[in-house]
């Protein structure tokens, strides 16, 4: 498996590249309200990830085509900036982004209340600035930070985290090298409070146990992540 | 979302006082999305909470307020909802030849028919008495449950706004601007020689002299600033 040759990533104590333990997390910063045009809006740093994300709306929906009667749409565009990577990303849309714009969307329909605003669309857009690895998860936590600044409701914030298998070992929030090399990654978006899931990718192979140390790591992750985000909402703007 | 919670504990201790909101959380504490208020038994879901398989569950991001048995949040930021009787200014976004499209800074447009509208139009003239762009105070007739709405211009100072300018807040800051019993909004009149007519949907038209109309404009920033950082 890996299939890059030997590529040494974690020792015999389980002690990785930069230096964390299996089940740490990169270090993470959250801040609402960067963007003041939009409703709401959120920077999210992790580790050398930093994303922006800024929410519109409710609003009407254009074209009219895309009303629906009974619920309000979301219109969420993910992006990579062409200088968030090492290599030129080149400007637009492509495959990837509308794939991880796709799947944002999905995991914030399940908890946002749309039927509350039928015939409106609330707009998301997800910038990466600056792209580690892990830069979907980092878009769609901070598009949940964001929502609940623009006072959407909602059932409950999403938290998305990846754990990945590097040399064997089940690890918490793979590095660029740990994905790239690494033998498999699970991303998962959760719903802090009831332990639920809004969103679930697997790439490469997990055994049975695998799968469930790193569906661990994901959860132990996410209530650690959901202090700051509530911290960052409920800090940011108290008066 | 079908009952059996999977709730981890850590995360619910804080906060799961068995003996609901009063428990724990009360007065001005801030809640996020999704933050358990405890047992919804004797109490009434407000503003911003659900109950949820018997647990009464924050929606949105504010401020927990109770009043009596009911539990509501005051948001920080929220958007125009509106609602049938209020003032509001309105910009025309779109017209067809009986009648306007209204955008009213709200999850949906309204719509002013020709027969609410200012004076008489001839069919097909509605384009020549209002043009997109112009801003319009109004008044919401009737909001429907699938959010169409209609707008009429028909009653006493509803018309087009010709003079002065527009400026917009956030509307749940209205009420700052205002004071109580209108005392601050009366201040700011009188010492700025400006007539100001706020609208329930966060907007308000401000007319006088250039120098009156800066006056206001600079304190809404300060209003607005001191509230959320630097917006508008």
């Amino acid at each position: 498996m890996g299939g890059y040759g030997e590529v040494q990533m974690i020792d015999e104590n389980g002690v990785r590249a930069d230096g964390r333990g299996p089940g740490d997390i990169r270090p993470i910063t959250i801040e609402t309200g960067v963007v003041p045009v939009a409703d709401g809006s959120c920077r999210m740093t992790w580790g050398t990830n930093e994303a922006i994300v800024a929410v519109y709306g409710p609003m009407e929906a254009h074209p009219r085509k895309i009303q629906r009667q009974d619920r309000a749409v979301l219109d969420v565009a993910y992006n990579m900036a062409p200088f968030s990577t090492t290599d030129r990303m080149r400007p637009g849309f492509n495959r990837r982004s509308r794939e991880v714009s796709k799947v944002t969307q999905d995991a914030l329909e399940s908890v946002v209340l749309l039927e509350l605003y039928p015939r409106s669309k609330i707009r998301i857009s997800i910038e990466i600035v600056s792209a580690e690895a892990g830069t979907r998860c980092v878009g769609l936590t901070a598009a949940s930070v964001a929502l609940a600044d623009a006072g959407i409701p909602m059932t409950d914030l999403v938290v998305s985290v990846a754990s990945g298998k590097i040399n064997d070992v089940v690890v918490c929030d793979l590095n660029k090298e740990e994905d790239n090399y690494g033998e498999a990654d699970l991303p998962m978006g959760i719903m802090p409070n009831s332990g639920e899931l809004v969103f679930l990718q697997m790439d490469g192979d997990l055994s049975q146990d695998e799968f469930k140390q790193a569906w661990k790591y994901n959860m132990d992750a996410a209530q650690e992540i959901h202090k700051l985000m509530v911290e960052a909402l409920n800090g940011g703007d108290s008066q | 979302m079908n009952g059996g919670p999977v709730a981890r504990l850590d995360n619910m201790t804080k906060k799961n006082g068995a003996a609901g909101p009063q428990g724990n959380k009360r007065g001005n504490d801030l809640v996020v999305p999704g933050d358990d208020l405890g047992d919804s038994e004797g109490f009434e879901a407000g503003h911003g909470v659900l109950v949820m398989s018997g647990r009464l569950k924050a929606l949105k991001q504010g401020k927990l307020r109770e009043k009596g048995r009911s539990i509501s949040i005051e948001p920080v930021h929220t958007r125009y909802i509106p609602r049938p009787g209020d003032l509001v200014i309105g910009f025309i976004e779109g017209c067809t030849n009986n009648l306007w499209f209204i955008e009213l800074g709200a999850p949906f447009n309204a719509i002013l028919p020709m027969s609410l509208g200012p004076g008489k139009v001839d069919f097909g003239g509605t384009r020549s008495v209002m043009d997109i762009g112009d801003a319009v105070l109004c008044r919401v007739q009737e909001v429907e449950e699938t959010h169409s709405s209609v707008v009429t211009m028909k009653g006493m100072g509803l018309r087009k706004i010709r003079s002065g300018v527009v400026e917009e807040i956030d509307p749940h800051l209205l009420g700052r601007i205002i004071g109580k019993g209108g005392e601050t909004l009366r201040r700011m009149k009188a010492e700025t020689e400006c007539r100001i007519v706020v609208a329930d949907n966060g907007r308000m038209w401000i007319d006088g002299e250039l120098d009156g109309i800066l006056d206001v404009r600079n304190r809404l920033s300060e209003i607005s600033r001191d509230n959320r950082g630097g917006r508008n």
